[in-house]
């Protein structure tokens, strides 16, 4: 059973219509990355997943429960930039999550919690390569430390799907393989379901196990606006064994036609 | 070298400074003693001999009627009168400016109403308050307050609510509810913007202080600068507006002091 599923999502702003007729079923640890033209409405897409914003139409279940139009802990997110806080440390970013959910008054632990708390915390950043950085606040660490705290502080809260909003479009190309390395190696140790929405189309193909493009079907040179888009294709890649990653064959998916029906 | 590129080490920096100062002092000093040449009782430059008698006798001798030394009895209230001023105002300000940036509905109500406020000139209110609380410590108390909240409220309203969606909706998903993100995201945030926000309040803050004081006191630094001014007395008035301006500098170095101090990953390369 799929463990998220959109029925029929439109997606418009006013008249302007950004996405439309978007019907997905998305199955438990999968890698979906999202790729198309810019304006084809992918950070739309990802953003009505995390209930930041409202669809016009549709409906989204996870796990066969609508989902509220609100973000919520079930959903994990890293943005391009602004996803950590710069008034925390590194630990502490990774701590609020816990916080968070342990006392709704104070937002705080103490005392044996608090030492609990800090265990996981530190045993995230270990896994994401921040072991050592647990004192320094964001502004004196660069773009991919960054974007590795942003992916340890969604993790602890163990997300039932971490959406990805380009994470890695603002690194420079070695830190962005490298950074490829740890989103795959954390997505089969925790066995996540990643949503990835991105530019880089290379990108899409190597870490994902489904890529799915999004680009408006029907164009109205006189009224560009009135016609939104939708899924063209719907490419299932099957791997071979973990080990092998890096050779990846691609085999498009018979029912490529998924979100036009 | 172009002048754009000439950067001036700390120790230069520092006598750079202070000419402008030294040469205004001397500027006075040759002024005032080419008046005293042309007319020894002249009272409009008085030599600096003659302001340090006159401050000597408020400085060191209780007086006679109240028994008090008045320079520090009206250090001490104008002091007293502006701390408890900017602190009323500085709580409510984290108050309704935390609440104001972080939620929406809040904005769109009270939004307008600050709005509102912050255009009257406080001094045209000062009647008001003078009606309302009549002549002692609160209505002083309270211009001070009506003067610089509205602003400061705005300042850390604005700064609050333009702080990047992602954030709100990082804490979000990290389980925070509306009460955590300001607890947690919006409040450490609106710290260091707070503090600017007192400083930049303090100029306002004195200017309301001092009329206040001017209008309807007994006691106080303007009070005593215009009671002082009906017999000309530049020799009590000068030294009060340099000890004025020692106490804002001291205000205002001790906030961006503690600033860095407290919050230093809002001062960035300060570290």
């Amino acid at each position: 059973m799929a463990m998220l599923s959109l029925k029929n999502l439109w997606v418009e702003y006013g008249d302007k219509v950004v996405l439309e007729r978007i019907s997905l079923d998305i199955a438990e640890g999968s890698f979906v990355s999202i790729v198309g033209p810019s304006g084809a409405g992918k950070s739309s897409l990802l953003r009505v997943i995390l209930g930041q914003e409202r669809p016009s139409r549709g409906t989204i279940a996870l796990d066969g429960v609508p989902l509220p139009a609100e973000c919520g802990p079930d959903r994990g997110v890293v943005f391009q930039r602004y996803s950590v806080f710069p008034h925390l440390t590194v630990l502490g970013n990774t701590l609020l999550g816990l916080e968070f959910s342990a006392s709704p008054f104070t937002a705080r632990l103490f005392g044996s919690n608090r030492r609990a708390a800090m265990d996981e915390a530190e045993a995230m950043l270990a896994s994401v390569g921040l072991g050592d950085s647990r004192h320094l606040y964001p502004a004196q660490m660069s773009g991919g430390m960054q974007q590795r705290l942003a992916i340890a502080q969604a993790l602890i809260k163990r997300p039932r799907i971490l959406l990805l909003d380009e994470p890695f479009g603002a690194l420079d190309p070695g830190i962005r393989a490298d950074m490829h390395i740890l989103i795959t190696r954390l997505w089969r140790e925790h066995g996540l379901t990643i949503i990835m929405v991105t530019h880089d189309i290379k990108e899409a193909f190597s870490l994902g196990t489904r890529v799915l493009t999004l680009d408006k079907r029907r164009h109205d040179p006189h009224a560009p606006h009135r016609y939104g888009a939708g899924v063209v294709y719907d490419l299932a890649l099957t791997r071979k064994a973990a080990a092998g990653a890096d050779d990846t064959s691609i085999t498009i998916d018979a029912n490529h036609n998924n979100g036009h029906d | 070298m172009r002048w754009v590129n000439r950067t001036p080490r700390r120790g230069a920096a520092f006598l750079l400074g202070a000419l402008p100062l030294v040469v205004l002092a001397i500027a006075y000093i040759i002024a005032a003693a080419a008046r005293h040449s042309a007319n020894p009782a002249d009272k409009i430059l008085p030599l600096p001999g003659a302001m340090a008698e006159a401050m000597a006798l408020l400085l060191f001798q209780a007086d006679p009627l109240s028994g008090e030394y008045l320079f520090w009895a009206d250090t001490a209230a104008s002091l007293w009168r502006l701390g408890v001023g900017l602190g009323i105002a500085t709580i409510s300000t984290l108050l309704v400016g935390l609440v104001l940036g972080t939620l929406p509905p809040v904005r769109a109500t009270l939004g307008p109403l600050v709005t509102a406020i912050a255009v009257v000139p406080p001094i045209a209110l000062l009647p008001i308050l003078f009606i309302a609380f009549g002549l002692g410590e609160t209505a002083k108390v309270a211009l001070i307050v009506v003067g610089v909240t509205p602003f400061m409220i705005r300042d850390v309203a604005g700064h609050v609510a333009a702080l990047p969606r992602e954030q709100v909706v990082k804490a979000l998903t990290l389980g925070a509810n509306s009460w955590g993100v300001m607890l947690r995201v919006a409040l450490p945030q609106a710290m260091p913007r707070l503090i600017q926000a007192l400083r930049l309040s303090l100029g306002p803050a004195w200017v309301f202080l001092i009329s206040a004081e001017a209008i309807a006191a007994d006691v106080g630094l303007g009070y005593r600068i215009f009671l002082v001014r009906r017999y000309l007395a530049m020799d009590v008035i000068l030294p009060y507006v340099a000890w004025i301006a020692v106490l804002a500098v001291v205000m205002d170095f001790a906030l961006s002091r503690s600033s860095r101090r407290l919050f230093g990953w809002a001062h960035a390369g300060a570290h």
